[in-house]
């Protein structure tokens, strides 16, 4: 609790027990033998007024700040209005005293507030403490020695210093020493990351061995720690569909029920349907139960909770409006490249003809491939395990579109595909496996084949399943491959449908075509690497850019970030959307409900204004503690 | 110019909602948001006048939510 909260805790104490006494005071007749009657009512109305004054003054003065404002409906205009009114009915002698109640009902409303002030400090707390991954200063050499300055005040090109437990306080690249990086609090990646000269790293993660020299590649305002921060806090800005909702709900609501309160306090006596004194009570504690600030408050809150539970698994989502499409989205568009498969390029087979070695295979395709720069040449120099000794290569030249031809030693190699094969007279032969395929022949002589494929990542497999069991129904993957390339990728991964052959343009017409085949309420959701993308990420109703430490354009353009690459993370992320959602729904349904109940008991006169104080401060209470539940996330 | 400012505090959702809505009308101001979850004070103004309206905000927020400073 801070400074302010504590002494508000005081005087609800302090008003607590000089209410107990009084109330003992009373029950026990000691009022009445002293001031005989009617003295004692007079003087339990002024006794329960100390307790009630000490508690309240300041909702009481809020409200005629508003009144005086002009804008009058909130709680504390309602809860004013109540409590005031049960002390009034000292003037209907005839009726039991109200004082106590009307104190209650203040003293409880003060309790209430103050929970919900201290819970709500509590997440903003926590959801910053998970934030709190910017770092106070740098380490800069000077004149030798090793001075702290304000991260904001290094220029890009210096070089900074980051000590074992040290956070790194600005992106940049390793010029010296080796280490392990922590990126937890960025990814939620429990694995740490080895890092050596000439590695990026990226600020916000913690230095955990060894003593990092880095170079600074952007100022602290760019670096990725400053741009996450800035996002989350932005957030809470962009308003969910329900959490707008509520709060025209609100506005609509507060002066309708003080409406029909007076009605009802006012007509049914009018109309001569019973005393005065017993209708306007009813008025009363219409108005106590009607107060609607257990959804005002628990709305946003889960949502906060939400963003913030979800940032702590490296998953940045832009506004409560995005938590809140994600949890109905039922058709995730993939760009293949960079989202399901890593890239990059790998040999994944290599099938020599019979009686020839594989190796044989390699070593002439790695040799014969030496000079290219192409990544299929660096796929095939990565998988073959020997030593290049580039003085036996003469003669290379490539053959665009086709291969390269090599003279090694004295022999003359080909790799390339069918095509080179054809020109050259070699009878190759074709392979059932999905992928780029390289023929090797040497001397005219047709040795084998090479099967070069993009990589799937590992948990790709398990992301779409995932999907698939948090309601997803299609999973739809984009690509430039060819349809059987693409096709296999697809079977592997269990995915629904594919999209082959597309060129970069092609994308947004295919997504707005999926977009014509969806259904109203149904969301469809873009993953993307954040490269060449952004169009398509921002038609998208969700756009998901991942991989997305260090690419700004990704970080702009999107509307859930996802800081690694793990496919995995999306699934993970629908679910936290879904829990918001249901928690939020939950918390509006429970309130209203429980509040609909005591309000058409209160308009019968079977609730009393104790029960009344239940339902605005009890139902309130439950409903924040339910949403600080979104703040909770599973850890895998 | 937009900037940034603390609060110290907004105590609901709906006195959040109120202040912004009489921030905004205040002259000079171009775009305010008060957000209660995070506890902040966005403002956009002129540069040259900045100041001069940052002061009115800060009176007027002390004149509608006495308990709540504007932490500069």
């Amino acid at each position: 609790m801070n400074k302010k909260q504590r002494r508000w805790r005081n005087r609800i104490i302090v008003a607590l027990v000089i209410f107990a006494v009084v109330l003992v005071v009373e029950e026990t007749g000691v009022l009445a033998t002293l001031f005989g009657t009617p003295g004692d009512v007079y003087a339990s109305f002024v006794l329960f007024l100390i307790p009630y004054l000490i508690a309240g003054y300041k909702t009481l003065l809020e409200a005629a700040r508003n009144i005086r404002r002009g804008d009058p409906f909130d709680e504390a205009f309602l809860m004013s209005v109540a409590s005031l009114g049960a002390f009034a009915m000292v003037f209907f002698p005839e009726t039991d005293p109200h004082m106590a109640e009307g104190a209650a009902v203040m003293l409880f409303y003060q309790v209430g507030e103050l929970f919900q002030s201290y819970a709500v400090g509590q997440s903003r707390k926590s959801i910053a403490a998970m934030m709190d991954i910017a770092p106070d200063y740098a380490n800069v050499e000077k004149d030798g020695t090793l001075v702290q300055v304000d991260p904001a005040e290094v220029a890009p090109g210096t070089t900074i210093v980051v000590k074992p437990g040290e956070r790194v306080p600005i992106d940049g690249i390793v010029v010296e020493g080796a280490s392990q990086l922590d990126t937890a609090a960025l990814t939620g990646e429990s694995i740490p990351r080895h890092v050596k000269p000439g590695a990026d790293v990226i600020s916000g993660c913690v230095n955990m061995t060894g003593m990092l020299h880095i170079r600074t590649t952007k100022p602290f305002g760019e670096s990725t720690v400053s741009r996450i921060l800035e996002l989350v806090e932005n957030a809470s800005e962009k308003k969910a569909r329900t959490e707008n909702f509520i709060t025209r709900f609100a506005r609509i609501y507060t002066p309708a029920v003080t409406l029909s309160a007076l009605a009802l306090a006012v007509i049914p006596p009018l109309a001569g349907m019973g005393a005065w004194s017993d209708w306007v009570l009813r008025g009363l504690t219409f108005l106590v139960v009607s107060c609607p600030c257990a959804l005002v408050i628990s709305v946003p809150l889960s949502f906060f909770g939400g963003i913030g539970g979800a940032s702590r698994l490296g998953i940045l989502v832009k506004g409560s409006n995005y938590l809140e499409l994600l949890a109905h989205v039922d058709t995730v568009v993939f760009d293949k490249t960079g989202t399901l498969t890593s890239g990059t390029f790998n040999v994944v087979a290599i099938h020599p003809e019979a009686g020839v070695d594989p190796d044989y295979v390699l070593s002439n395709a790695a040799y014969a491939e030496a000079f290219s720069d192409h990544p299929i040449a660096v796929s095939v120099r990565a998988a073959y395990s020997g030593k290049i000794d580039q003085a036996r290569i003469s003669e290379v030249s490539e053959e665009s579109g086709h291969g390269v031809s090599a003279r090694v030693d004295e022999h003359v190699i080909l790799v390339g595909n069918d095509k080179l094969m054809a020109q050259h007279g070699a009878t190759w032969h074709d392979c059932d496996l999905a992928g780029t395929i390289l023929h090797v022949s040497v001397d005219g002589a047709y040795v084998g084949h090479i099967v070069i494929a993009d990589v799937v990542k590992e948990d790709a497999k398990a992301a779409i399943h995932d999907l698939h069991a948090a309601g997803v129904k299609r999973c739809v993957m984009l690509t430039g491959d060819r349809s059987d390339v693409a096709q296999a990728v697809a079977e592997q991964l269990g995915i629904d449908e594919v999209r082959a052959q597309l060129l970069p343009q092609d994308k947004v017409d295919v997504v707005e075509r999926l977009f014509a085949g969806e259904k109203d309420g149904a969301r469809l959701a873009f993953v993307g690497d954040g490269i060449n993308d952004a169009p398509v990420l921002t038609r998208a109703d969700v756009g998901i850019a991942m991989g997305a430490m260090g690419s700004d354009a990704a970080i702009e353009a999107a509307d859930v970030v996802l800081m690694d690459d793990r496919p995995s993370k999306i699934a993970q992320a629908m679910r936290v959307a879904r829990k918001t959602m249901r928690i939020v729904w939950q918390n509006i349904i429970f309130a209203l409900g429980v509040k609909v109940a005591i309000l058409a008991l209160a308009a019968v006169g079977i609730a009393g204004m104790w029960l009344a104080v239940f339902g605005d401060v009890g139902v309130a209470m439950i409903a924040i503690l339910n949403a600080m539940r979104c703040m909770r996330i599973e850890k895998n | 110019m937009r900037k940034t400012f603390r609060l110290d505090e907004i105590d609901c959702a709906n006195c959040a909602r109120k202040l912004q809505d009489s921030l905004a009308k205040l002259d000079g101001v171009e775009a305010v948001s008060v957000n209660f979850m995070t506890q902040k004070l966005t403002l956009s103004a002129a540069d040259d006048r900045f100041d001069d309206v940052l002061n009115s905000v800060v009176a007027l927020t002390a004149k509608i939510e006495p308990d709540c400073e504007i932490i500069r």
